[in-house]
């Protein structure tokens, strides 16, 4: 070391700088991409087995309820034995799974090919697979809408009150502190109950004479009644995010309130609020059930799991397969779709678990 | 209990009596929103004879009026009569109903309660054994699992197939069916509830603590683990009442249990409007009531819970 040089001084010993081997340069090279943090828990998620193959299960139901009707050739709503110009065939009536018709055997007899009833056919001669498949279309996608409609108007009350704060946050909290103590089921047993006989006759011509008075009563329910638990979530995760650093920055390069929710709020809480969302729909899908079992819900001759079940009550001594498949169906998608948003939620929101 | 702490309970018993206020209004409201009145599906009734019913009925005066009177009978437990069960008063319905609903209800919650107890805490002490798991697999089957599906099955094995128990509700040992139907989901949460919290104590320093002591395990479980694993139970309490209530609904019309939940669906599918109000007025304040109570326990019972 040269003597002349001061102690802390700046001057630099050049000889003590070397040129890194290429050994030592191997420490700096990374070793793999860094990830997101929706890769990251992408990851989480495909070591969870059980959500993986809840998820299969779902993907697999939804597709066979989209694309099962569009190629069988029985429809949910023929009565097989009721032909036009012949009299009624009472023999399609009541099939067990795999049974024919005397009709479907004589075709069979010539030689023409014949689809089986793989689960038989009910008392009005109606092929009852294509019912269950068709009753499982309709669960889910009451399901799935109800469930957009409590996120969107959950997502625009809850960030709305928790931005604003103030007087308009006390107001709209005090209005979901009441509907979130309203008894629920009573209420939606009331309100379907009414909903229905006040839209039937006036949806005539309109865009939702197809869906039925029955289910945009239950849409109306939703949208009434089970948005405040979205709402408070949304509030609760906005508060918290409001405080951050990053916000007062926003708001000091001048931001504007709606940007911010956009693109500084809603981004940090999202995975929270899919989450719910999807913790959701077999919350929609049980309700949707249980209105039909009280003969509250889709409008016969449509039939849904819930409405499956109730008129399989009738003939339970004869028939008791009517019962356990619509029930089983139901117990099915509710126990994945659970388990699968549980996997989600561990994944991708690892503070929850806490 | 400090003046924080009753601040609280007061104000949580005003918002009580105002969702109480609310439901009774909605329903009044909600009901007379439907188109016709209530005895438009009559036959061969003349317009003369239909403004008598409704004179008689006080139908015919304004609505205004009408809700006053039924808000002030309503205050004094008085429905008015059925339209529906000619001579009969909606209370009196209610109340037959309420008998066997009440007993179906206690036992079903009793049951739930004690079972799911044991049954959670013993599943956590095994944490990660055979029986652990098979406790786990049979509630969350159970939970997914809607009351009116869980009876149906249970109709099909246990009354129809097996031919163990009457499946009429109305028969001697009747109520067997329904009360496990209604019991399961609820004991199915309380396990994994008391499970989930029951891991949780047992993993605190306090708990170390005691066994560094030397305290023996049987101290440690029923001592200082099971009092604060009960915590969260408490605030199921409510829910599950609820839980109950609308499950009784379909249970008793699955099983033909003559109580209250039955007396609600018949009401609703003929339509009459009195005893529609007054069942649900009634089944509401009680879910209220038992949600206000398990609330406040909790808070008066923990004191590290922070009141609002």
């Amino acid at each position: 070391m040269n003597p002349n040089i001061k102690r802390l001084s700046m001057q630099v010993d050049l000889s003590e700088f070397t040129p890194a081997s290429s050994e030592e340069k191997e420490y700096m090279v990374q070793m793999r991409e860094s990830t997101t943090a929706f890769r990251d828990g992408v990851r989480r998620l495909r070591k969870n087995k059980v959500a993986i193959v809840s998820f299969w299960v779902i993907v697999f139901i939804t597709l066979s309820a989209i694309f099962i009707p569009m190629f069988w050739p029985y429809s949910y709503g023929a009565m097989l034995g009721v032909q036009p110009g012949k009299p009624v065939d009472a023999s399609y009536n009541n099939l067990k799974p795999f049974e024919y018709s005397t009709t479907e055997q004589e075709m069979i007899a010539q030689g023409q090919h014949v689809t089986p009833h793989i689960f038989g056919t009910d008392s009005s001669g109606r092929d009852y697979f294509i019912r269950v498949v068709y009753g499982t279309r309709i669960s889910l996608a009451v399901g799935f809408f109800a469930s957009i409609i409590v996120l969107i108007i959950g997502l625009l009350i809850g960030s709305i009150s928790g931005y604003c704060g103030g007087i308009v946050d006390t107001i709209l909290m005090r209005i979901v502190d009441i509907i979130y103590s309203l008894p629920d089921m009573l209420m939606v047993i009331l309100l379907a109950a009414v909903l229905k006989t006040r839209l039937e006759g006036r949806l005539g011509g309109t865009i939702f004479a197809g869906i039925g008075a029955n289910i945009l009563a239950l849409f109306i329910i939703f949208a009434l009644l089970y948005w405040v638990s979205m709402a408070r979530l949304v509030r609760g995760q906005i508060l918290s995010l409001r405080e951050q650093e990053y916000v007062l920055a926003a708001q000091a390069s001048g931001a504007r309130g709606s940007w911010i929710i956009r693109k500084h709020l809603l981004p940090n809480c999202i995975s929270v609020i899919i989450i719910s969302t999807a913790l959701q729909i077999p919350s929609a899908i049980f309700t949707e059930s249980y209105l039909s079992f009280l003969g509250l819900g889709v409008n016969a001759p449509m039939p849904s799991l819930g409405s499956l079940a109730s008129d399989a009550l009738n003939g339970l001594t004869s028939y008791p397969y009517r019962l356990v498949i619509p029930a089983l169906v139901i117990s099915l998608i509710v126990l994945s779709l659970n388990l699968f948003g549980d996997g989600l939620r561990d994944a991708f929101d690892p503070k929850l678990n806490n | 209990m400090n003046s924080k702490t009753l601040k609280y309970i007061v104000k949580r018993i005003i918002l009580a009596i105002f969702t109480i206020w609310v439901v009774i209004t909605l329903t009044f409201f909600i009901m007379h929103a439907v188109p016709g009145g209530p005895f438009v599906s009559e036959k061969g009734v003349s317009e003369s004879v239909m403004r008598a019913m409704e004179a008689k009925y006080g139908l015919d005066k304004p609505l205004g009026e009408q809700y006053l009177t039924y808000l002030k009978d309503a205050i004094h437990g008085d429905f008015g009569p059925s339209l529906k069960q000619r001579g009969r008063q909606v209370t009196d319905i209610i109340h037959d109903g309420m008998k066997t609903s009440a007993k179906l209800g206690v036992i079903a919650a009793a049951c739930a309660m004690i079972l799911g107890i044991v049954l959670g805490s013993s599943a956590a002490l095994h944490r990660n054994t055979v029986f652990d798991r098979v406790i786990m697999v049979f509630t969350t089957a159970f939970v997914s699992m809607p009351s009116f599906i869980m009876g149906s099955l249970l109709l099909v094995i246990f009354a129809v197939q097996l031919r163990w128990a009457p499946a009429n509700g109305a028969a001697q040992g009747g109520l067997i069916l329904p009360v496990i139907t209604l019991m399961l989901y609820p004991m199915a949460y309380i396990t994994r509830l008391t499970r989930s919290s029951m891991l949780d104590v047992l993993g605190q320093d306090y708990i170390r603590t005691a066994r560094a002591k030397g305290v023996p395990r049987k101290g440690i479980i029923y001592g200082h683990a099971l009092k604060n694993a009960l915590l969260p139970d408490i605030t199921y309490f409510g829910p599950m009442l609820a839980g109950i209530v609308t499950g009784s609904l379909v249970v008793e019309q699955i099983f033909a249990v003559p109580g209250i939940g039955r007396a609600f669906v018949q009401s609703i599918l003929n339509r009459d409007y009195t005893l529609i109000m007054g069942t649900t007025i009634v089944l509401a304040t009680l879910i209220v009531i038992m949600n206000l109570i398990s609330d406040l326990l909790y808070k008066v019972v923990d004191p590290r819970i922070t009141l609002e």
